[in-house]
């Protein structure tokens, strides 16, 4: 928690700015299926990052995170659909998460409401708005001119236009750009957002709740805002998956789709940033070539990867990994100064 | 139900089961040709995978026996499968995989109208062509779609009247909640007041509903003639049994637009489904040597003994009519077959289907069919060649 | 008059199936602090083995207890195999009990086929007045519902197995520094649990039959009866499944199903709001 940049930030840097450049030049080479594939991705890792950063650094267990999600979406999807204004749709998609997230945030928060029961009130509040949406397939229920249209949810979607010109939108390695960009934005900002002040009060509160209290902080105050800021996340998140694949549907809030954000963040590990985004790009990637492969029940093989990874990498994936390279670091320049080893694994937080 | 080893070993072989073996291009002198992919984008994993697991096998057999024949237009076909989990998501991944990736002519599939609704807009933008060989509400007006199933009017004209005529007039509809129910709602409405009934009362439930106890009181309370259910998927078969067990199809009669269709009479008990009266566009019991043809090869095909329905029959009618306007065509590229495609005529199993040119969907026989005790249907009757008059009052391609 | 009868007998019903469908949960979460997302699957393997029963013959009444051996049995593998490893990691029994669920919903699909099955018990109706009647076989399982309920908390409350339990989930270092083999008790309790979940797919079969993916349909409602029952799992359960049964039982009812099920999450939602940790918490402890 210094102010210089330990190893471990240095190493996600590198590994980010690599895996940046070597993402920005897929479209060179590669087809818009696998664009497309990636775009999706990303999208859920920053549904996944919303959702760990909460969860490894501060401790709080959102399993509701795709209520922020759905609410993202379909304000996407009602108001461009009505006005065909889509940047303003895309604001919307981030504001009105924003929103609800404060009012679910103050209800619950400042109820003191915490560890597994605050991890089911938000699954309640998931499921009960699915519920309530899955409920809207009266043809009559119209929010402006827009059909909910319940379980079906709402397709053809306008594409994202250009913000300054908006004769014109953005094509699928457009979207793919936009996309990856937003991540990145978002990783950058929680990571800004840990080293500032705010940040370490934070992680206060994950270590220890009632020092911080007592330190005259006031721990709600901090979660409050923490769970308002990756509610908005989230909405982008949905806001973004309304724009990648041009359709909304209650599924996007169900119990499935809140269950996998939390396996994404586990199977990448919750304790770094990183964690969330390479946890999803395993899960994700997993689920949609299994489903290609022909290895008959996908969910088969899914949960046996499950399984095992709680055994084998218990912190995630992340994690190991990086205890992997550390050691082998460590072996390296042991070998090539023997004399310093203490130093040389001094890199642990 | 049969604990049959033969069919986990069909589904756990997944893909590879749906490509022609080389001795049956070899035998058919097309091995060489470069072969036509065609897509199939159904759901063999997920709560919707009862729709789709025998359509993903007719149409391994339709595109095998095409290739046996001498495929199309001189070339074989192969049948690129994609799983698409009952997940929205991954419809619309595979579609534009099938179509940029794999460079499918055609891609068939899709069971829900959401499904069919996230895939057609990708088929509009890169150009491509679309069978959505499942039911529902009617009513898509898009040249890249193709619809060979029935549509609610062609399966509520002849029900509707059979009903009010033989249950009674005062009727009272369940379906579950979602767009086609409430679309069917509205026929059955509709078509019971023009046959001199009424109905009383439509209730809608969510798909994982499974208790409907406070549901049957109300029927009680109101005392109906008949009740329709247009209730589907697998929550919603509960309803056939607590009614049973509460109220009784001897005390108020059942008839039903999706009965059947997720295979329901094979699950259920001989009194439990016994009496309900349904419309498809196929059943196992149809007498006619089409039929029977296809019900033989699909058992020697598959193994698979068991029910094979409209969902079956749909997959297997939706690829041959595919195939029969791409070699009018001479030419299997998607613009090629849309130009084709109006007037296309197959002898089906179910009976003669013709794609109807002014909204890409069907001209077809409906049957009229009556659950059995012996898990089957018995033929009550059969309309010939009805039109999708409710989707053509609202479509017109060709004009 | 009748009318009443009836209206009493839904809302009867109602929370029946809230305490038959939580009390496995209330085991294997309330006491052992097990987080078992594999619930609903435990329940779908129970209808399953009912199922198993009547194709090889059995009455209906021992196709329930095969159930409940066959589940308890499956719950015992599960713990030696899985679960043991992850005590004390809440979380991670989160992740590996979602890959379990996964897996068993994959494997029964692939073993038995993704459709519906049936069991069928002819247990007849009986009538209520002129208009009504009620189905026999939803009386029994009001009454399997709440036996088992009170068996498990007698149980717990009455014979040494349930005082060591209880001592071992409370403090299994004191517990085992006393020379009881803790293992034991963690796997005989996950059994425990298991084989009730097992009694509920095996009674809730006859009415919503077998399928490979029907445990997503109870999952969420048994969370969040433990959940809102707080720290005594059993009388928690039995307030909780009484207030969201009530709760249904009035709202489908008087309203519509949806308005039932969105009206018993919303008062769960209200409910930790004023009781953080649940209906049965004990005020001042940490």
């Amino acid at each position: 928690m210094t102010p210089k940049l330990s190893t471990t930030e240095i190493a996600t840097l590198i590994i980010l700015a690599l895996a940046s450049v070597a993402i920005l030049a897929v479209p060179k080479f590669a087809g818009l299926s696998l664009q497309l594939d990636l775009s999706i991705i990303f999208v859920y890792a920053i549904l996944a990052l919303s959702m760990g950063f909460m969860w490894g650094q501060v401790g709080m267990l959102s399993f509701g995170q795709t209520v922020f999600f759905g609410i993202g979406g379909y304000s996407y999807a009602i108001f461009a659909l009505n006005t065909g204004d889509t940047t303003t749709a895309m604001l919307l998609a981030i504001l009105l998460p924003m929103l609800v997230a404060a009012l679910l945030g103050y209800f619950i928060i400042y109820g003191g409401i915490n560890d597994i029961y605050f991890a089911v009130i938000t699954m309640v509040a998931t499921i009960a708005l699915e519920k309530a949406v899955r409920a809207t397939s009266d043809p009559r229920i119209k929010i402006g001119d827009v059909r909910l249209q319940g379980q079906n949810g709402i397709a053809a979607l306008p594409d994202l236009k250009v913000p300054w010109n908006p004769s014109e939108t953005l094509f699928v390695t457009e979207v793919y750009y936009l996309i990856f960009i937003a991540m990145l934005l978002v990783t950058a900002a929680y990571a800004l957002l840990l080293r500032a002040r705010v940040g370490r009060v934070l992680v206060g509160i994950r270590e220890n709740e009632q020092r911080i209290a007592l330190l005259g902080y006031d721990p709600r105050r901090y979660k409050l805002l923490i769970f308002v800021i990756s509610g908005g996340v989230a909405g982008l998140a949905g806001g973004l998956y309304a724009v990648w694949g041009n359709f909304v549907a209650p599924e996007m809030m169900n119990l499935n789709a809140s269950a996998s954000v939390v396996i994404n963040v586990l199977v990448g590990g919750k304790a770094s940033l990183l964690g969330p985004l390479v946890g999803t790009g395993i899960v994700q990637s997993l689920t949609s070539w299994l489903g290609s492969a022909g290895v008959g029940q996908v969910n088969v093989v899914l949960g046996l990867i499950l399984i095992a990874a709680v055994q084998v990498f218990p912190q995630g994936v992340v994690p190991m990994v990086s205890a992997i390279c550390r050691w082998g670091l460590g072996h390296l320049v042991r070998l090539a100064q023997p004399s310093r080893r203490a130093s040389a694994t001094g890199g642990k937080q | 139900m049969k604990f049959s080893r033969r069919n986990f070993m069909k589904a756990a072989s997944g893909a590879l089961a749906y490509a022609s073996a080389p001795s049956i291009l070899a035998t058919a002198g097309i091995a060489q040709e470069k072969p036509i992919v065609i897509g199939n984008i159904l759901d063999q994993t997920g709560g919707l995978n009862i729709y789709s697991l025998q359509q993903i096998k007719t149409t391994a057999m339709a595109v095998d026996e095409i290739n046996a024949a001498g495929g199309v237009v001189g070339r074989p076909l192969e049948l690129v499968f994609y799983d698409s989990q009952s997940n929205n998501q991954l419809n619309a991944q595979y579609m534009t995989e099938a179509l940029v990736r794999d460079e499918a002519v055609v891609v068939h599939g899709g069971v829900t109208s959401s499904a069919r609704e996230v895939m057609r807009p990708i088929v509009s933008k890169f150009g491509g062509l679309y069978f959505y060989n499942s039911m529902y509400e009617g009513g898509v007006c898009d040249p890249r779609h193709v619809c060979p199933a029935m549509v609610p009017s062609q399966q509520l004209k002849p029900l509707v009247p059979h009903v009010v005529q033989n249950m009674g007039k005062r009727a009272y509809v369940l379906g579950a909640d979602y767009l086609y129910p409430h679309t069917m709602g509205e026929w059955i409405k509709r078509y019971t007041e023009e046959a001199g009934g009424e109905v009383i009362q439509t209730e809608f439930f969510p798909l994982d509903v499974s208790n409907f106890a406070s549901a049957i009181t109300r029927i009680q309370a109101e005392k109906p003639d008949v009740v329709w259910s247009v209730l589907v998927g697998n929550a919603h078969n509960a309803f056939y049994r607590q009614y049973e067990a509460t109220v009784g199809k001897d005390t108020i009669p059942l008839a039903s637009c999706m009965f059947g269709i997720g295979r329901e009479q094979t699950y259920l008990s001989a009194d439990e489904s016994a009496g309900i009266v349904n419309a498809t566009s196929f059943h196992d019991g149809l007498e006619t040597e089409a039929a029977r043809v296809f019900l033989k090869n699909f058992r020697a095909y598959t193994g698979d003994e068991s029910y094979v329905g409209d969902y079956g029959e749909l997959g297997y009618r939706g690829v041959k009519l595919w195939a029969l306007a791409a070699e009018k065509a001479g030419d299997p590229s998607a613009d090629a077959v849309i130009e084709a495609l109006p007037g296309t005529s197959f002898d089906a199993p179910g009976g003669k289907v013709t794609i109807d040119g002014q909204t890409n969907h069907a001209v077809m026989d409906i049957h009229l069919i009556r659950a059995n005790r012996e898990q089957g249907w018995d033929h009550l009757g059969t309309t010939e060649q009805l039109e999708p008059v409710d989707t053509q009052a609202v479509c017109s391609l060709g004009s | 008059m009748y009318d009443a009868i009836i209206f009493l007998y839904q809302i009867l019903f109602s929370i029946s199936l809230f305490i038959l469908i939580s009390t496995g949960l209330a085991v294997i979460f309330g006491m052992m602090k097990v987080i078992n997302l594999a619930q609903g699957e435990f329940i779908m393997l129970g209808a399953y083995f009912a199922l198993l029963g009547e194709v090889i013959g059995l009455p209906f009444i021992l196709s329930v207890v095969l159930a409940m051996v066959g589940v308890g049995l499956f719950g015992v593998l599960v713990e030696r195999l899985l679960i043991r490893f992850l005590y004390g990691r809440l979380t991670d029994t989160l992740l590996a009990t979602w890959g379990l669920s996964l897996l068993m919903i994959g494997a029964v699909t692939t073993f038995l086929g993704p459709q519906v099955a049936g069991v069928s018990v002819e247990t007849g109706r009986i009538a209520v007045g002129e208009v009504y009647s009620i189905s026999v076989y939803n009386l029994y399982i009001i009454l399997v519902a709440f036996a088992a309920l009170a068996s498990c908390w007698a149980l717990w409350r009455y014979t040494t197995f349930g005082m060591i339990a209880r001592a071992v989930m409370a403090n299994p270092g004191m517990t085992s520094a006393l020379g009881v083999d803790c293992h034991r008790y963690y796997m005989l309790t996950f059994g425990i649990g298991s084989a009730i979940s097992g009694l509920a797919g095996a009674m809730l079969a006859p009415i919503v039959g077998t399928q490979p993916t029907m445990g997503g349909l109870y999952v969420a409602q048994a969370f969040v009866s433990v959940i809102t029952g707080g720290e005594l799992p059993f009388l928690g359960t039995l307030l909780a499944g009484g207030l969201f049964g009530t709760t249904n039982g009035v709202l489908s009812y008087a309203y519509s199903q949806v308005i039932g099920e969105i009206g018993v999450f919303l008062i769960a939602i209200v409910l930790l709001r004023f009781l953080p940790h649940g209906m049965t918490s004990q005020k001042g402890r940490s």
